[in-house]
């Protein structure tokens, strides 16, 4: 087949109407453009707003919760066993929130290859003392390191060192809204009371912001052994087991063995946070159908262009078939006038794209939840680059094939003899 | 050498819109080599059809043609378009020269599509054949920048350019001026006698039939007078 003589028809066809030729490439251009930018815009956001809870919040959270044993003594007695028993006002048991052997659980989970690490962690209500007021909060008693290393504990920071926190005996990290009710700055040593009335004072080594005002104005974190000091507990007391795991998908799945497993509560990050999975895919799912519908509108445009470009050229594929060219060569012709337009528009449209996406990534962006983001977040996932350039080839080709069979079809004698 | 290259046998058709009509009526001749036929007849008497069916780009037809001793009937549509490609040259009422290139494209388009020579072989060729017509001096215009008469002589240098074995004319003359069909037809003649070229004109041209070799004369679809 000769394709350098179709390729060279086909070119001059193109630019016979090159305005018009134009105008399709700049929709194809176009429209690739904004699906690039809207798409790694949207999951650039999507990525920030998920990773505030994806990075930040455990994917598995194991604890002792207080609540009623499932089964009554009754139940399980021989004798009531056929019975039905009925329970009023039952009440939960005395129970400590400490994780019994918590050492051999982290060394077990530690052997587990699904997981990327885990991270202990002591809650407890405390009191700060202001003056001759006292406010209610809590501290989180956190494995420094670990928290660092699975949660990013340094970028919710907005002074302060987490390290500090570990070497610096005896020291806290407060909320913003917290240090500002406060007037607490660095370097200064407040005191906490504990639910038991015990009275610590600590040393303000930070501050930190998460951009949840119940969170900023309640909550700070202090090392675990400065919380176990505080609480006087042993070495081994702590409440929480935080796990990351590889595959986040694995969550719901591990979070019910593991509660088999060691007969505490586990709670997944799919079930603690399902809304934020709702809100990122009704996103990804908008960006996408926007960027496609760009996509097909400008597949109309071109197929516009095309049929246009048959009608006035019927002469022109009348006497190319007259002279030998069969269908199919037709076909081949206009098929690549269409991909051509679809090429070059798609590659100016990546070009473009990036281009946006780069200026859209040095626009100022500043929120209160997220005190280590200055700009407008962009993902620059090549995948996206992949399916606008398969999108614009597979569209413009649609787009060519009906006027190209259109014109494959025409019968050279009804035009000849027409005139 | 009386070698037919081209033979109908009862061609017959009919056209069915708007109603069913029989438009040629079992029509047999056939062409030898280097024969100069001219075919003439009233409008309507099927002339131009018959043409068509001759130069395979109308295949509803019933009988059968044969092309070089080749039947055309159950050939696909891309194996036809070879046989025009290499087999027959057109030359119409109307040019249909293409814009977009130049006169000497225009007249390698068919040549490149064969892909019997290379792309300079078919440029020089061109150039040949348009030296024979006495335009080569036209070889890089436009062919909206050339005359008409010019115009038709691209046409026929385009339906010489893979040495066809017939060249078949639906009124190459119908347009052109006194002088310009004059012309036309002395370039028919040349390439008849000189280059022994098989030729067959449809024309309502009488002064122009006349001087032909042969004259087929259709009425109503049928071969009146050979």
């Amino acid at each position: 087949m000769n394709y350098k003589l179709i390729a060279d028809i086909s070119r001059s066809l193109l630019f016979a109407r090159w305005k018009q030729t134009l105008v399709a490439a700049i929709g194809v251009t176009f429209s690739i453009t904004m699906f690039i930018s809207l798409l790694s815009f949207m999951s650039g956001l999507n990525d920030l707003l998920d990773g505030l809870i994806i990075n930040r919040t455990p994917h598995i959270r194991m604890y002792n919760e207080i609540k009623p044993s499932a089964q009554q003594p009754v139940s399980l007695s021989e004798e009531y066993r056929d019975h039905y028993n009925f329970i009023s006002k039952v009440k939960p048991k005395k129970e400590r929130l400490e994780i019994y052997n918590n050492a051999a659980i982290m060394n077990y989970l530690q052997k587990d290859d699904r997981i990327l690490g885990i991270a202990p962690k002591i809650t407890t209500q405390v009191f700060y003392n202001v003056g001759a007021i006292d406010l209610a909060g809590a501290i989180n008693g956190i494995d420094v390191e670990a928290e660092n290393k699975l949660f990013l504990f340094q970028s919710y920071l907005t002074e302060g060192n987490y390290v500090d926190l570990k070497n610096t005996p005896n020291s806290i990290i407060l909320g913003k809204g917290l240090s500002e009710k406060m007037l607490a700055d660095i370097g200064d040593v407040i005191q906490v009371t504990t639910s038991r009335g015990e009275r610590m004072p600590l040393k303000v080594v930070g501050f930190f912001q998460s951009g949840l005002q119940d969170i900023d104005n309640t909550q700070s974190y202090a090392s675990i052994t400065t919380t176990q000091k505080l609480l006087a507990e042993s070495g081994s007391y702590i409440t929480d087991i935080q796990v990351k795991l590889k595959d986040i998908n694995l969550a719901p799945e591990l979070a019910l063995e593991y509660q088999n497993l060691f007969d505490l509560e586990a709670i997944d990050i799919q079930t603690a946070n399902s809304q934020f999975e709702t809100g990122s895919s009704v996103r990804t799912i908008i960006s996408y159908s926007v960027g496609i519908t760009l996509l097909i509108v400008a597949g109309f445009g071109i197929y516009n262009i095309l049929n246009m470009m048959i009608y006035e050229k019927m002469d022109s594929i009348a006497i190319l078939k007259a002279t030998g060219f069969s269908g199919k060569d037709v076909n081949r012709i206009f098929i690549t006038i269409a991909l051509s337009i679809g090429i070059f528009g798609g590659i100016l449209g990546l070009i473009f794209g990036f281009g946006l996406s780069a200026l859209i990534d040095q626009v100022p962006f500043n929120t209160q939840a997220l005190p280590t983001i200055k700009t407008y977040p962009v993902n620059y996932n090549p995948i996206f680059y992949v399916i606008g350039a398969v999108f614009s080839i597979v569209t413009t080709y649609l787009a060519g094939y009906f006027p190209s069979r259109k014109a494959s079809k025409i019968d050279p004698v009804i035009i000849i003899r027409g005139k | 050498m009386d070698l037919k290259i081209l033979e109908a046998k009862s061609v017959t058709k009919y056209f069915h819109d708007p109603i069913t009509y029989q438009v040629l009526k079992e029509i047999s001749f056939s062409v030898n080599r280097g024969d100069f036929i001219s075919v003439i007849g009233k409008s309507g008497c099927g002339k131009s059809t018959l043409l068509y069916i001759l130069s395979t780009m109308d295949t509803d037809y019933e009988g059968d043609i044969l092309i070089d001793g080749e039947s055309m009937v159950n050939k696909k549509e891309a194996e036809l378009a070879m046989v025009r490609n290499e087999k027959i040259g057109f030359v119409f009422q109307f040019h249909y020269l293409l814009n977009e290139f130049s006169v000497l494209k225009n007249v390698m388009l068919p040549g490149l599509k064969s892909g019997k020579y290379s792309e300079a072989e078919v440029e020089h060729r061109a150039f040949e054949k348009l030296k024979i017509l006495g335009i080569e001096s036209e070889a890089l215009k436009k062919p909206n920048q050339v005359s008409g008469g010019q115009k038709q002589r691209v046409a026929i240098a385009r339906a010489l350019i893979n040495d066809p074995l017939i060249i078949m004319g639906d009124e190459p003359t119908g347009n052109l001026d006194k002088k310009n069909s004059e012309i036309v037809f002395n370039i028919f003649q040349e390439l008849a006698e000189v280059y022994n070229q098989s030729l067959l004109i449809v024309t309502h041209d009488n002064e122009f039939a006349a001087r032909t070799h042969r004259i087929i004369e259709m009425e109503d679809g049928r071969i009146i007078k050979k």
